[in-house]
């Protein structure tokens, strides 16, 4: 491999790859897929077609990321990328979360937009008071359990309490964040059954999250009415803290390959993006829980 | 170089594969670009068709051709596939094209997501315009898709109007992970970030506000799936949410969206008029500085679009002098592009004519921008065609033809050969005078309160939408021209030097035309 000075002369450019043309046709089927399911379900037709489709989508997607990330890890193996290229990966990387960042921030814009203007608003105070005409005997509290018009959207009966499971899940994700940096050290220092077992802890946290989440998902939609459809506190809370169940489910993918290539042999003490940037990933989705727990659970 | 790489890169080492697959597969940043120019050009063609469809409705007052529902979705259409499918995509092509040539960079940082981000594009189209053809119609709703419109009353067709946005932003997202990480990391040795020319300038900064802000669109998008198809109530006050609330979001993307498709042609112009004035550009640094704070600004501005629909006096008279302040900085741009050709040894080719042309019908757009920025008289011209005049003021003299410079400016180097200078100036003097035609009217009829989006009006507006409806004729025909002649420079013509134009400075001059096939695999030094 050529010394880090020259860097800039061996600078990767790849030959021609069907990746990224199988991902558009896969994206393309899924959303195809997805859209036909979804307005095959809102006009009660019992047509599965939509289904089928995006399940064909979701396979060539999944094909394509087997395969694109498969020649990723053999090019950096085979010794073709530099220094350079580890930093444009880790820009890539980087930027990426970013833009994961402004995703969520729509949803927290959201919540705190309603929470703060438009819901004192519709109960007629304030300087826009006036869309307090609307329903008159409407009363914005926070949790919004009696929705300005309960007939269309029944508000839920209860929210959860944030110091039952949501704390244990704060607990569970910290300590994943930790286990998870300390299995960064022992490949750092080359200690491979640390590595080994601190990720494995990690995975495991991730799962017990996951199981604790959905055990909550269920206490809120069988005994509390709190669904996605029980007006707006429901619709802000299953969007946030379901697109972070959906980030930690793939972070947990994420970190589970990341555990099979360590058990495989990958990565050198100098030489393991692959592994920060799962790590980068899982730390995002702490922070993103964080901010869930104050914002959505306790205040 | 090593062995191992000479091994790997021998199947692409000397020149382009053959066939269609070399499309297909490319990893190679001149294929990527010429993909995303071509691909604009597509949509700007089908894009004004649409246009023309409206202009021959709008021809005389009354209902001749379309239907009014029809009349909706070509408005829908037209605005979506000129702003995401014509002039982002044809940014992002020169950007693909240029940056690596400019900053002496091998490729892009990510070949293969380059690749990826630009087959995302044709996915992205094909599913919104297959919704035109679906039952109940497609998107009827105005480009800005403002809920409830686009929610509960919207055809059966939106969830695919969702879903291709997300195509496209996904897209977008990775296009400009892409060029940040080019720029930031590829940059030959003594490309210092202040040297660099000023369209990789502000392509830096353009990728940043995408990435900032396209996730945010996803976000607004992936509300209205909900509301629609899983009982949400987002955007609907009787489960305690707000429609109001789709506009801030939308326009939280909006805003920045609109400097997204003016910046990098701030950054060619600034490119181009040096090189035709014969003088280095007046004040550089002050350009970068005012690029940043434009960009800046333009967070902070999203609720000007929103005067009239009820936002507390506090945030019209915030929004109102934060929007006038980006005057400032674009005054300060225009201040340098003027001072750059003041004394300068002009001539005036086709890349110049173009530059020059947005110079003048910019600023007209900035300033019909400032009058509308002004909170009480917004409340009068809201939703009327001051605005269609204003925005397509800053969107075709500004964008388009800032797109058409850089196209006449580069085009020897993609090709090798000079275009033809006769077709090209009848090109800019009939898509100047078109498009005046088109726009200038407008302003008029807006200001006598004729409402944007309707496909009747008022007999009092009939002279004056005609004069429109031929210079968007004109303005719509001569593109088909612009097709012609970039044809014709491919097939042949006078050989282009490597540095055609005598004034221009940069390092894809120091490459032969056509740039071949991989440039800069060692990098030069930029002294």
């Amino acid at each position: 491999m050529a010394s880090h000075d020259t860097s800039h002369e061996t600078y990767y450019v790849p030959p021609q790859s069907k990746w990224p043309i199988v991902g558009s046709i896969g994206l393309l089927v899924t959303v195809f897929g997805a859209g036909t399911m979804m307005n095959n379900m809102s006009a009660d037709s019992d047509s599965s077609i939509g289904y089928w489709i995006l399940l064909a989508g979701i396979l060539i997607i999944a094909y394509m990321m087997f395969g694109w990330f498969s020649n990723v890890v053999n090019e950096s193996r085979q010794g073709l990328y530099s220094a350079q290229m580890d930093r444009s990966f880790r820009m890539g990387m980087g930027w990426f979360i970013f833009s994961e960042v402004m995703f969520f921030s729509a949803f927290f814009g959201a919540l705190f937009y309603v929470r703060m203007l438009a819901g004192p608003w519709l109960a007629g105070e304030g300087h826009k008071g006036e869309s307090g005409l609307l329903w008159p005997e409407f009363q914005f509290v926070w949790p919004l359990l009696q929705n300005p018009d309960p007939a269309v959207y029944p508000g839920p009966t209860e929210t959860i309490s944030p110091w039952q499971l949501p704390l244990i899940n704060t607990v569970i994700l910290i300590t994943s964040s930790i286990t998870v940096t300390f299995a960064h050290h022992a490949l750092r220092a080359a200690k491979r059954t640390a590595l080994t077992l601190w990720l494995l802890l990690t995975v495991i946290l991730a799962a017990v999250f996951l199981t604790l989440q959905i055990m909550e998902y269920m206490h809120a939609y069988n005994d509390l009415g709190l669904t996605l459809d029980s007006g707006i506190y429901g619709a802000t809370f299953f969007m946030l803290t379901g697109f972070h169940g959906f980030h930690v489910a793939m972070g947990t993918l994420i970190l589970t390959i990341i555990l099979l290539r360590v058990m495989k042999g990958h990565f050198t003490p100098d030489n393991h993006f692959g592994f920060e940037a799962a790590a980068w990933y899982w730390h995002f989705v702490d922070v993103v829980w964080v901010g869930l727990f104050i914002f959505v659970y306790v205040l | 170089m090593s062995a191992v790489i000479d091994h790997h890169h021998a199947d692409h080492g000397h020149g382009p594969a053959k066939g269609l697959m070399r499309w297909v597969l490319t990893t190679n940043h001149k294929d990527i670009g010429s993909m995303y120019l071509w691909f604009s050009f597509a949509m700007f063609l089908l894009g004004g068709s649409m246009a023309m469809i409206i202009r021959a409705e709008l021809f005389q007052p009354g209902l001749q051709l379309v239907q009014p529902e029809f009349f909706n979705q070509m408005t829908t259409s037209h605005g979506l596939i000129m702003v995401f499918g014509a002039v982002m995509p044809a940014f992002v092509g020169l950007a693909n094209w240029m940056i690596p040539l400019m900053i002496g960079a091998p490729d892009m940082a990510l070949p293969r997501m380059n690749n990826f981000s630009f087959w995302l594009l044709p996915a992205a189209f094909g599913l919104l315009i297959s919704t035109l053809f679906m039952e109940g119609g497609g998107p009827n709703f105005g480009w800005t898709f403002y809920a409830p419109l686009s929610t509960t009353y919207a055809p059966p067709s939106v969830t695919f109007f969702i879903f291709a946005i997300h195509l496209a932003g996904i897209s977008s997202i990775m296009g400009a992970i892409n060029i940040i990480a080019t720029i930031l990391n590829l940059r030959a040795p003594g490309m210092t970030l202040m040297k660099m020319p000023l369209f990789v300038w502000t392509w830096l900064i353009t990728a940043f506000l995408l990435i900032a802000v396209m996730p945010v669109l996803a976000g607004a998008v992936t509300m209205m799936l909900m509301d629609i198809h899983f009982g949400t109530s987002f955007f609907n006050a009787a489960g305690g949410g707000d429609p109001v609330m789709f506009q801030h979001i939308f326009w939280f993307f909006g805003h920045p969206e609109v400097y997204i498709m003016i910046l990098p042609a701030f950054g060619t112009v600034s490119m181009i008029i040096p090189a035709f004035a014969r003088k280095p550009l007046f004040g550089y640094t002050s350009m970068v500085y005012a690029t940043g704070a434009i960009a800046f600004l333009s967070f902070a501005v999203w609720a000007h679009h929103m005067f009239t629909v009820g936002i507390p006096l506090t945030g019209e008279l915030f929004f109102m002098y934060a929007t006038m302040l980006i005057a400032v900085p674009t005054g300060v741009k225009v201040f340098n592009w003027v001072s750059t050709m003041f004394r300068g040894s002009l001539t005036f080719e086709a890349p110049m004519l173009f530059s020059v042309a947005f110079v003048i019908l910019f600023t007209i757009g900035g300033f019909s921008g400032l009058m509308l920025a002004m909170a009480p008289a917004d409340f009068q011209y809201h939703d009327t065609y001051f605005v269609v005049a204003h925005f397509h003021y800053v969107l075709v003299p500004g964008a388009i033809f800032g797109i058409f410079a850089s196209a006449y400016y580069w085009l020897p180097k993609w090709t090798g050969h000079m275009y033809d200078e006769v077709l090209a100036k009848t090109h800019f003097w009939m898509s100047f005078i078109g498009m005046n035609l088109a726009f200038f009217p407008m302003h008029f009829v807006g200001l006598a309160g004729m409402p944007r989006r309707i496909p009747d009006y008022n007999m009092m507006f009939a002279n004056f939408n005609m004069v429109s409806s031929i210079g968007a004729f004109m303005f719509g025909a001569t593109q088909l021209l612009f097709l012609y002649i970039v044809i014709k420079c491919i097939r042949g013509g006078p050989k282009a030097a490597a540095k055609p134009w005598e004034g221009a400075e940069g390092l894809e001059w120091t490459v032969p035309s056509p740039a071949p096939y991989h440039t800069f695999t060692t990098p030069p030094e930029v002294k």
